[in-house]
């Protein structure tokens, strides 16, 4: 078991690394940096100047070379904009991304767990029907709009909740739930899907003429044994998360790295976004990496060579 | 005519006569109300594409500043009916929602063709070889899925900007690695299965063998595949387009519509709630059609979200 967490993470580690290549790569697909960050009035020594001074004079792969060995010590250069580490920038605003991704989650399993297995318990009956759809709905709507409507409603007509920003713990709330009803929404359909496979089992039946009650078999037996493909599917879905928070974090001004993503796009400053890039994936490389530490506590069946 | 002959003969062999894959796909579908609503949502929006200025109240472009921010039902002096309200140019939201639907629709399909064609020749390639090739090629795969979609897609908007053609090539240069990953699998499969060892025993060579043995067997997943894809797409574009990295004005796009909106979220909610709307029923229309799809072809995939 242990050789397959050393495994596991060898494997990780691979893909981090293919990773900063591509991180690195999109943000040189614009060309010349140095064009778009230099001033109108430069000089052509200035220029020149500048370039040798963020390190664009070297050879492609140098600066790649350059870009990972600082990297891996936490070094993600300096923001052109701040002036400051970028990995400073980031630490900043990670917390609040991994409090909104983490509030987030927790709502959309509250709603999906319980939702997902009374859809398959009852199956192809109204409630069933009832729970398919929203849930198909939850999945076509589009999350930043679901959060601008939420502002409309409990923002500016209720006026119970602020629209923006991060000042006072409940506004936390709106951004928060705009995430976790998407996620509810795709976790349902598969809690749905995976309750309907264990139901059949033979075990399930034999629980059941053992005379043990529903409500034991459907929690001990049946949901805890379809818990596997649920979660498999959340570790992925938090790739919809995050990419969602990106959004969502700007229609709520909420300050964490999907904001700061957007703000430095929005004013060319690569060096944060390179970074920034490179610690979204790392999140959802991790998560999946603990899930899969997850796998072995749930099911003790499972064996790795 | 051969094809004639063919179903005579089963005929007399007793087997049920053959139909075209066309119409048997149709027959089923007038059986599932889920199928039979998504193609219906999916061929109205695809109409409102191509006939939309025939059937628009209004020019979408025109703008009447006498009428700004008009509440849904208003009429105007000169008569004209603003049944969804109008923007903060006093124009039409209906007539724009339909002008809109033309961005989505051609997103959408080329976008997903494009990533579609790419994907499926990559997880073909890679299944097919096998060996170090293979595992190079899927590394790459899993970096590239380490960062969540709509990240990827927002930072190579950013850095390389935007505009619809660069867009639809953004996307659909971004969206083939979930193909890539899913066709592999499927290839692994189906190149153990006997029909595959038989051709080669036929002494048919290894491209041949690749294109007119495997690559059909497998392409009922990519079907499936892209119908999830198109949801994914058109949900990518307007997100783009709202925080400005997508479409630019003066083409109308739903996600610009809901840039506009909220501007003026405080006053004028029909900017926001009708375009929002139109996403939703679209992309749920295609969410329906890709279950009926899964359904009747029934392979066992998943797209990312």
């Amino acid at each position: 078991m242990r050789g397959f967490f050393i495994s596991r993470l060898a494997q990780l580690v691979v893909t981090m690394f293919i990773v900063s290549l591509a991180v690195f790569l999109i943000v040189r697909l614009s060309g010349d940096p140095i064009l778009v960050l230099a001033p109108d009035f430069f000089s052509q020594e200035q220029i020149e100047e500048m370039r040798r001074f963020w390190g664009f004079d070297r050879p492609l792969a140098e600066q790649y070379v350059t870009f990972i060995t600082r990297a891996i010590t936490g070094d993600f250069g300096t923001s052109y904009l701040a002036k400051r580490p970028a990995m400073e920038l980031i630490i900043e605003r990670l917390g609040y991304t991994w409090m909104l991704a983490a509030a987030a989650a927790a709502i959309g399993v509250t709603i999906a767990i319980p939702l997902g297995v009374l859809s398959a318990l009852k199956r192809n009956s109204l409630i069933d029907l009832v729970i398919t759809l929203l849930s198909s709905l939850g999945t076509a709507m589009p999350s930043f709009w679901l959060g601008l409507m939420l502002i409309i409603i409990f923002s500016v007509h209720l006026r119970m909740l602020p629209a923006f920003g991060a000042l006072e713990p409940k506004a936390i709330i709106m951004p928060a739930a705009t995430l976790g009803v998407g996620m509810a929404a795709r976790l349902s359909r598969m809690t749905r899907s995976a309750m309907l496979e264990v139901l059949s089992q033979d075990y399930v039946r034999t629980a059941h003429s053992k005379g043990l009650k529903q409500n034991i078999v459907v929690l001990r037996h049946a949901l805890r044994n379809a818990l596997i493909p649920i979660v498999t599917v959340f570790g992925l879905q938090l790739g919809w998360l995050l990419g969602g928070s990106v959004v969502v974090e700007s229609v709520f001004s909420w300050p964490g790295l999907g904001r700061l993503m957007i703000d430095s796009i929005n004013v060319r400053d690569n060096t944060v976004v390179q970074a920034g890039l490179f610690w979204f994936a790392l999140t959802f490389i991790l998560i999946n990496y603990a899930i899969d530490v997850l796998y072995i506590l749930l099911d003790p069946r499972i064996k790795f060579e | 005519m051969p094809a004639k002959s063919k179903s005579q003969a089963d005929a007399i062999a007793g087997l049920p006569a053959r139909r075209s894959p066309i119409l048997r796909l149709a027959s089923t579908l007038v059986k599932s109300p889920v199928g039979l609503a998504g193609s219906v949502i999916v061929s109205a929006v695809v109409l409102l594409a191509l006939f939309g200025p025939l059937i628009s109240p209004q020019d979408a472009a025109a703008r009447n500043l006498r009428a700004r921010f008009q509440a849904p039902g208003h009429v105007d002096a000169a008569g004209s009916y603003y049944s969804l309200g109008s923007d903060q140019l006093g124009r039409d939201i209906l007539s724009r929602i339909i002008a809109g639907s033309r961005v989505s629709v051609l997103v959408g399909v080329v976008s997903v063709l494009l990533s579609g064609a790419i994907g499926v020749l990559y997880g073909l390639i890679s299944g097919f070889i096998g060996g170090a090739l293979d595992a190079a090629l899927m590394r790459i795969v899993d970096g590239l899925l380490a960062i969540p979609f709509i990240i990827l897609v927002i930072a190579i908007s950013g850095v390389v900007g935007a505009g619809l053609g660069t867009l639809v090539l953004i996307l659909g240069g971004t969206g083939w690695v979930t193909y890539a990953r899913v066709i592999r699998g499927e290839v692994l499969k189906a190149r153990e299965l006997d029909y595959v060892l038989a051709a080669y025993a036929l002494g048919q060579r290894r491209p041949q063998v690749m294109l007119k043995h495997i690559l059909p067997n497998v392409i009922s997943s990519a079907i499936v595949l892209a119908a999830v894809q198109v949801g994914v797409t058109i949900l990518a574009e307007s997100s783009l387009s709202f925080l400005g990295l997508g479409v630019k004005p003066p083409t109308v796009t739903w996600g610009l519509m809901l840039s506009d909106g909220r501007q003026y979220i405080n006053s004028a909610w029909w900017m926001t709630a009708f375009p929002g709307m139109a996403i939703t029923i679209t992309v749920l229309g295609v969410v329906f059609l890709g279950d009926w799809l899964r359904d009747v072809l029934d392979p066992q995939v998943r797209g990312r979200g």
